[in-house]
């Protein structure tokens, strides 16, 4: 058993070397060569000062913008320093109000809605930091947003539009709007 | 359900299906000292490996001396993780100033990772140095990965070796399965993330102010090279709390279906590898096809719950899939398919928070995990697990005809079946009475984030998933004291406690003689061997298991078609 400890201890020394070390510092050095951008955390930059990360979800509350789902990363929502989802089973009553909770709210602050609620925009998500929302829930919002913004609903629907990813390859995933580069671009729109 | 989502899940299977036999020869050659493409850049460094650890490459090893390598090993490198886990504050590469885990804390942690489980009740981004990280973790994700393909390999060398003493050398299979398989793959594909999105660097979380004047930290570190790892290797652990469902771990529908594929290549590969080291591939593809069978079944299953969405959500007239806990990116189909694959095996990574999914879509991963995660499995202890169910099916189906039974000219004997039973009764054990006294006690039932029988869902699934060394939870519960040394008992046991009787059978198999066949021999590569050999897992996993998950996801079902919260 000793040698086997001995040949154990010298094993590991040699192995977090290479392979807990060089590698990922190599891999580090690489990433920076090829992928600069993205390897930083794919930062978004408006007028030289950075606003966020386009992969990172961010809060959204006032009715000029759209809004990205319900959050249980951290006190206030997409904490990416506490990210992680409610956790609350299909029978949970805390879930069940918190989804009726959701619905009103939503409800309240988009009383020109007319499309049905998407389910995206009542449930709270995996990582509490999605980067995106459906379409649909994109277009549930569009005359909040145009009625704040004074633009017509159709100028907002054809930005929705234009915003869309859609599968990946035609199958993969789903169709999705990033809520960040929505906004960014809805700003622009103005301008 | 939906054709497309239906797509995704065949593609998948279709990417893995051809990646099978080019993986599975190459490993055969890796592990068989064969030149390959990567030779003239490896064969140095293996060397030098050798020569610093003191190992002899030509020394053969006994399933003895085999098995004391592993436990050696495995605990030195459960002592090392916890001395650096105890110690991260004062070393670099801790940007974030973190500063020590508590010992019952790291302890876990230190388990969870030398046993391939990966199981977390830590949070990565608010606890854990790079350093820890990369040096930890991420370093385990290699080395308890090729623990568990070279004790498949010593395996299939028992399997099909005649009249033999050995099974091979540890610290060779070993150090081949780190160099030749899990290290240049992880080169291309964790740039290949990087490209897609996942971060790498070494920079301090960054405070930005965002578009509406929030103030936001964004969190770094070096994700893109521990997530290759982590999936490849089957480990799971992420680099932040919320896993794989994290957009920094998995930015987009792609990075996601390669994060699956490299959950199962090389479990399938492993399928190949023993029908080729057999003499007879369909070996090989008869387990191969009723690893496939159990896979779609989940996924059907799975994603039929999960389409068809929470009810007591539809009552409050909002109509669709169950999205609560799942990425937009992903819907309900990819993270359906990604709670069977990470169960299927012993990844434990997740795309979607498993504790929200439907009652009966959260039954699917519990399931998989009961029944020893022997679809395509963890890698290494997948093969190695349907392998014991292998044995014990020509054992019944000799039974039933009144023959000694064979497995490859082999007579099956007492001592085989005993080894065998052993690794089976391992996982009832450890699950059930754990997840009874954890009922019971009020330590068991002071970290539960739910009510009712789903609170009891979360800890059998607690218990379920450590002892699978699978690592993915019903993560509402909490870790306390009482489950960060519970759980990693049972994880070390999970492990060892398989591995070691599964060593001794491969011994027992090594030093047989095989007999020529003939027509009175009952296959092991036929479609009627495939049912049988499915039989047996159902027969053994729902015998145990059945009365305890219908006390948990199956009741949990029905009250909730009735409307009842908790």
């Amino acid at each position: 058993m000793l040698k086997e400890l001995g040949t154990s201890v010298r094993f590991t020394i040699v192995s977090v070397v290479l392979l807990g070390l060089l590698y990922p510092l190599a891999m580090t050095g690489l990433a920076h060569l090829l992928f600069p951008r993205q390897a930083d955390g794919s930062f978004v930059t408006r007028d030289g000062r950075v606003v966020g990360s386009a992969i990172v979800g961010q809060l959204w509350t006032s009715p000029r913008y759209f809004h990205g789902r319900p959050s249980a990363a951290g006190k206030n929502g997409y904490d990416p320093t506490s990210t992680g989802g409610t956790n609350l089973g299909p029978s949970s009553k805390k879930l069940i109000d918190a989804t009726r909770a959701a619905i009103a709210d939503l409800k309240r602050q988009n009383p020109d809605a007319t499309l049905p609620i998407p389910m995206d925009l009542v449930t709270s998500s995996a990582s509490g930091i999605d980067p995106d929302i459906s379409p649909e829930a994109a277009y549930y919002q569009a005359p909040r947003v145009a009625k704040a913004r004074g633009l017509a609903l159709a100028a907002v629907n054809a930005l929705i539009a234009r915003s869309v990813r859609g599968r990946t390859f035609g199958i993969l995933g789903e169709p999705r709007v990033n809520v960040l580069k929505l906004n960014l671009a809805l700003d622009a729109l103005r301008s | 359900m939906t054709i497309i989502g239906w797509l995704q899940a065949i593609a998948f299977f279709a990417v893995v299906l051809a990646l099978t036999k080019p993986l599975g020869l190459y490993m055969m050659r890796v592990f068989g000292g064969e030149r390959t493409l990567l030779s003239p850049v490896l064969v140095p460094v293996e060397r030098a490996i050798y020569r610093l650890s003191g190992v002899r490459e030509d020394e053969e090893m006994s399933w003895f001396v085999y098995a004391l390598c592993v436990l050696a090993f495995s605990l030195i490198s459960l002592v090392y993780l916890y001395v650096l886990l105890r110690t991260q504050q004062r070393l670099p590469f801790n940007p974030q100033h973190f500063g020590n885990f508590a010992p019952d804390l790291a302890w876990n942690t230190a388990v969870s990772f030398t046993t391939n489980t990966n199981w977390q009740f830590y949070s990565g981004e608010s606890t854990m140095s790079y350093l820890s990280q990369m040096a930890g973790p991420a370093w385990h994700n290699f080395v308890s990965a090729a623990a568990g393909i070279a004790i498949a390999m010593a395996v299939i060398r028992g399997v099909v070796r005649t009249s033999a003493k050995t099974l091979g050398n540890f610290w060779v299979d070993l150090t081949r399965c780190c160099l030749y398989v899990l290290l240049p793959i992880s080169v291309v594909v964790g740039l290949f993330f990087v490209w897609q999105g996942v971060p790498q660097n070494f920079n301090a979380y960054r405070e930005v102010t965002t578009v509406t004047g929030v103030t936001q930290t964004i969190t770094g570190g070096p994700m893109a090279s521990q997530e290759v790892i982590k999936e490849l290797g089957t480990n799971g652990g992420g680099f932040v709390n919320a896993n794989s469902a994290s957009p920094n771990e998995n930015p987009n529908p792609l990075t996601d279906f390669i994060e699956l594929i490299l959950i199962f290549s090389l479990g399938a590969g492993l399928t190949y590898t023993y029908g080729r080291m057999a003499g007879d591939t369909r070996q090989g593809w008869a387990i191969f096809a009723a690893m496939s069978l159990l896979f779609f079944a989940g996924f059907a299953a799975a994603y039929a719950a999960e389409a068809a969405g929470n009810p007591l959500v539809h009552r409050l007239g909002v109509l669709g899939a169950n999205l609560e806990g799942k990425e937009v990116r992903f819907g309900a189909a990819a993270s359906a398919l990604f709670a069977t694959v990470t169960t299927d095996t012993s990844c434990g990574a997740v795309n979607a928070m498993h504790d929200s999914f439907t009652a009966l879509g959260g039954l699917v991963p519990l399931v998989n995990m009961q029944l020893g995660e022997i679809v395509f499995g963890g890698v290494g202890s997948g093969l190695y697990g349907m392998i014991v169910f292998v044995v014990l099916t020509v054992f019944i189906a000799g039974l039933m005809v009144g023959r000694t039974p064979e497995l490859l000219g082999k007579k099956i004997e007492r001592r085989e079946v005993q080894f065998a039973i052993l690794a089976i009764l391992v996982t009832p054990i450890l699950v059930l009475v754990p997840t009874a006294i954890a009922s019971v006690t009020p330590a068991g039932l002071a970290t539960l984030n739910n009510a009712g029988p789903h609170g009891f869902s979360e800890i059998l699934y607690a218990f379920s998933s450590t002892n699978a060394n699978n690592g993915s939870a019903f993560a509402g519960l909490g870790p306390n004291l009482f489950y960060n040394v519970a759980t990693g008992i049972n994880m070390l046991f999970g492990r060892f406690a398989v591995i070691v009787p599964v060593l001794a059978l491969a011994g027992a198999l090594a030093g047989k003689r095989a007999v020529a066949q003939n027509v009175g021999t009952f296959t092991t590569n036929s479609g009627i061997f495939v049912a049988l050999l499915l039989g047996t897992i159902l027969i053994v996993g729902a015998l145990t298991f059945l009365p305890a998950d219908a006390l948990g996801p199956i009741v949990e079902h029905l009250l909730v078609l009735q409307g009842k919260t908790f």
